[in-house]
């Protein structure tokens, strides 16, 4: 299980959506690819913007199906954390339907 | 504030330069991401908040200073600057561009003919000029300024937004109003012009009130319901009709 630590690239605040594609295109994408899970470590995060997680979640979403989310977990998220990650999620998934 | 320097004005009035700390942060200049993460990490602080509403400004800050990087396609960058008002203990924050603008972003991938169209529907949750595809592209979802209307509906601020020749201003809400968002900005209060002298560019200014800040929270509630049933009434609309005879 590929472990991968948000407060390490993007700080307490994340909200650098240079960094989240960095993270997609260099950990979690490879990490699924293989058949891999990943946990997403956000211990020591405060905030994270929308923009930052749809640019980290969103094509991997569109690319693997939102079965992919079984492979995901969300580790130690404040609450304003899950609900944001909630919204992306949902909206992917819903768009999915409409592609 | 720096305005007569940043413009390259030699003023001739005398200006008295107040310590910025606790009460403004002055007009910047932010041209790359790193920039801007600089900024958020250094001067939201000097501002002295309660952490809650540092990150409220923060998000505001970094999701509109990453539209005008993204989208803008300005050599300048993105201008902003913020100052606290204690009186009515609120932040005003303003973020300026010499870019497109939105009728010229928006038109990437939708059909406009004002400036207020695209105000519009730059406002509404999943339109981006990226693309039409919902849930957007791989690095915009089109939902930017809608959390930042949001966040100002909620808190009942002021929000305005200026490009082109238009502007739409979100209106205060009594605060007996019952919370409830708007997927289109028209439904909610507010005002408009369409005859402004033409801004080259987009300008955004928003009021946040600090006491209210903490409602956050329950904003996102509010915004994941209203986001995903502007999604789903999108898609519907463009289902296949069976044909009968």
């Amino acid at each position: 299980m590929k472990q991968i630590n948000i407060f390490d690239r993007a700080g307490s605040f994340a909200e650098n959506k240079d960094v989240a594609k960095e993270i997609r295109l260099q950990e979690i994408v490879p990490a699924l690819s293989k058949g891999e899970p990943i946990v997403i470590d956000f211990t020591g995060v405060d905030a994270a913007t929308q923009s930052f997680i749809h640019a980290m979640i969103s094509d991997v979403i569109r690319q693997f199906g939102n079965e992919i989310l079984d492979k995901i977990t969300f580790k130690s998220c404040n609450e304003t954390v899950k609900k944001i990650i909630a919204i992306v999620a949902d909206y992917m998934q819903e768009g999915l339907a409409d592609q | 504030m720096g305005l007569f320097e940043k413009l390259g004005i030699k003023a001739d009035i005398s200006i008295v330069e107040h310590e910025s700390a606790g009460r403004f942060i002055p007009i910047t200049q932010i041209k790359t991401s790193s920039e801007l993460s600089k900024f958020i990490t250094e001067m939201i602080p000097l501002l002295h908040l309660e952490p809650e509403q540092a990150r409220t400004i923060g998000y505001i800050v970094s999701e509109l200073a990453r539209n005008v990087l993204e989208h803008s396609k300005s050599e300048h960058g993105a201008f902003l600057c913020a100052q606290y008002y204690k009186k009515s203990n609120s932040i005003r924050i303003g973020i300026a561009d010499t870019g497109l603008g939105i009728k010229a972003t928006i038109a990437q991938s939708y059909s406009v003919q004002t400036d207020m169209e695209a105000i519009k529907l730059a406002l509404m949750p999943g339109i981006t000029g990226t693309t039409r595809k919902e849930g957007g592209t791989e690095q915009n979802a089109g939902a930017g300024l809608f959390f930042i209307k949001s966040i100002a509906s909620v808190n009942r601020d002021f929000f305005v937004i200026y490009s082109g020749s238009a502007l739409y201003k979100l209106l205060k809400k009594s605060i007996k109003n019952v919370l409830r968002l708007n997927a289109d900005p028209f439904k909610d209060r507010h005002s408009t012009e369409e005859d402004l002298p033409y801004w080259q560019g987009t300008a955004v200014g928003a009021d946040i009130t600090l006491d209210r800040t903490a409602e956050f929270s329950a904003l996102l509630d509010a915004i994941r319901k209203t986001y995903s049933d502007t999604v789903k009434e999108r898609v519907k609309a463009r289902y296949r009709k069976p044909k009968f005879i």
